[in-house]
């Protein structure tokens, strides 16, 4: 029944280039996104319960090195995603080193991540290779030459992209949650004196989260750069987009496979039709999203603190 | 570059410091006493400036005397956000009680951008320009009856907590809550005064901050996060830690501006955060937990 579900959704979605216009495209480039990042955060909060507010450092690093590594060297953003992953992995490690080894918790290692993010906004901002302030742009290629291997492609194009890599990160955070990575981080986010004492090494099991969390969003950062083809610091690394990218996750579900994935899908295109009415009636309201957000935040969090997804699915019997 | 226009700089530092403590101080009563991390705080500053401003420009208030009606504003908003809103979330996660408030944040900082649009509001005081010459070191007019004013706030929440009654009720809620229900505290009641007090601390330090800043609504993040830096420089739960952080961090800035680029400043705010959260995690004055 599940499977017979996955493959009908997995169909549909192939199929919605055949039919959808350039804006539907856009929206669900968008939601493939927010599920992407959403499960990078997922994976160290949602399942080794270490509160992130800094993941905008990760998908920045990963949208910078790869850009420019293209810009400069002519490497294939294929290959720079590496390059961009291993950056990534490196600030993480710093920054969970950091907190696992002195002890830093909970708020105060949230505020470490944010502290770490907005030290990048500031040098990127003062970096002449990276454009600074001005910004980073990738120029794009004629029209007819565009090729796949440079990240370079029309909507379709980035639309199946980013499908792929929503549904491999779900694939992956399901296979991590199943393997023994997923019971370890569990076991340490439920009671980590019980899982210490049962020699369980808190500080490998949640350093293993961290870096797999950054890896997944630096890979975000790759389609953040090249679908948008341009960078500025005050925007990819602001905090804003570090609480962005962890609204659907806790929307959806925190510690659930499918969380992010429902929160995506009925966060943004929400987000976006209120803004298109907003539009409609005239109305030059540019807040009115992220009130409209705040607003279901406070919902959510009053209502169902544990998410939309493990409610939604008992009542369709597939937990 | 001499040693006076450095001292001057100095001075400036501290000035500005003193209000940043005040704010800081709401930040530490409210995390201090329960333990819930307002992330909404640096939002509720810029709400006091645009307070500020509109009395200024609609009554010609100036920000200094509008700071008293505006902090009680923000203590009755303070203690009805506890009351009604915050209460269930005590001794949640924190994850839950984070999501709660960065959730008021943007309901907040957002409906500020749609009232007054994200154009920066300047108050233009007639005495902006006014100075003190002492020694080699010029005062601004403004800046200094802010910083004092601030001060003297900061040492009334300080004095309130350490000889009052109800202060002495509130600490015993932070040092000890099941006792301190036992003894037939009403908790409940304390911590939305708790609540009230910290904000009434940021009303009054964001009202008197329109006169170093214009107000626009980007300007919250960065107050949330330069609050939060200070209590944990100065240290958690020190009433004094927060008013010793906000001189440093104002210090910091003011000396990294001159010095460098004003741009760069928070850059050392946040090297600064990162080296005590490694070296001394419970801030300077706190004590190990």
């Amino acid at each position: 029944m599940r499977w017979v579900a996955l493959a009908v959704l997995g169909a549909g979605l192939l199929a919605v280039p055949a039919v959808a216009g350039r804006y539907e495209l856009s929206v669900l480039i968008l939601v493939f996104q927010f599920v992407l990042m959403g499960q990078a955060w997922n994976v160290m909060m949602g399942y080794a319960g270490q509160l992130s507010l800094g993941h905008a450092l990760y998908v920045g690093l990963g949208a910078y090195v790869p850009a420019l590594l293209w810009l400069h060297l002519g490497v294939s953003p294929l290959i720079g995603v590496f390059a961009g992953m291993a950056a990534a992995m490196l600030a993480a490690g710093v920054i969970g080193w950091l907190g696992l080894r002195f002890g830093i918790e909970g708020v105060y290692f949230a505020l470490l991540t944010i502290a770490f993010a907005e030290i990048a906004r500031v040098a990127f901002d003062h970096l002449a290779i990276t454009g600074g302030a001005g910004g980073l742009f990738l120029p794009v290629t004629p029209e007819g030459r565009a090729s796949w291997w440079m990240l370079d492609g029309g909507p379709v194009f980035f639309y199946y992209l980013t499908l792929g890599l929503a549904a491999g990160a779900t694939g992956v955070v399901a296979w991590l949650a199943r393997s023994r990575f997923g019971f370890l981080w569990r076991a340490v986010r439920d009671d980590p004196v019980a899982a210490e004492a049962l020699g369980v090494n808190l500080f490998r099991a949640r350093m293993q989260a961290i870096l797999v969390s950054a890896a997944m969003a630096s890979v975000a950062g790759v389609v953040v750069a090249f679908y948008y083809r341009n960078l500025f610091p005050g925007q990819v690394f602001d905090m804003s987009r570090s609480l962005e990218l962890i609204l659907a996750p806790i929307i959806g579900g925190l510690g659930t496979v499918m969380g992010p994935v429902v929160g995506a899908a009925l966060l943004t295109p929400a987000g976006e039709a209120l803004a298109a009415l907003v539009q409609e009636l005239g109305l030059d309201a540019p807040g009115v999203k992220a009130v409209a957000y705040g607003l279901l935040l406070i919902a959510v969090i009053w209502v169902r603190p544990s998410g939309i997804w493990p409610w939604l699915a008992k009542r369709l019997g597939v937990s | 570059m001499t040693a006076g226009l450095l001292l001057g700089v100095v001075v400036q530092g501290v000035m500005t410091g003193l209000v940043y403590g005040l704010m800081a101080l709401g930040l530490s009563v409210i995390f201090g006493v329960i333990r819930v991390v307002n992330f909404a705080h640096g939002e509720f500053a810029v709400l006091a400036m645009y307070a500020a401003w509109v009395a200024f420009t609609q009554w010609g208030v100036d920000p200094i005397v509008a700071a008293l009606p505006i902090s009680a504003g923000c203590f009755v908003l303070g203690f009805g956000l506890q009351r009604w809103l915050v209460s269930p979330f005590v001794g949640r996660a924190e994850h839950e009680q984070f999501i709660l408030l960065a959730g008021v944040a943007m309901v907040l900082v957002n409906l500020l951008l749609m009232g007054f649009g994200p154009d920066a509001r300047p108050v233009n005081l007639p005495y902006a320009l006014d100075s003190y010459e002492i020694g080699p070191v010029i005062l601004d007019k403004a800046r200094l009856v802010a910083a004092a004013v601030a001060f003297g706030l900061t040492g009334g929440v300080i004095g309130f907590f350490r000889f009052t009654r109800t202060g002495t009720a509130i600490r015993a809620c932070a040092d000890n809550l099941l006792g301190a229900a036992v003894v037939g505290l009403d908790v409940k009641q304390l911590y939305a005064l708790t609540f009230g007090i910290g904000l009434a601390c940021v009303g009054a330090a964001g009202a008197m901050l329109v006169t170093i800043s214009d107000a626009s609504p980007v300007l919250a993040h960065g107050f949330t996060l330069q609050g939060f830096i200070i209590v944990i420089i100065g240290g958690l739960g020190s009433l004094a830690g927060a008013l010793l952080g906000g001189v440093l961090i104002g210090v910091c800035e003011a000396l990294a501006g001159f010095l460098w680029q004003p741009s760069m400043k928070s850059l050392f705010s946040f090297l600064l955060l990162v080296a005590v959260l490694a070296l001394r995690p419970q801030g300077l004055l706190g004590k190990r937990p």
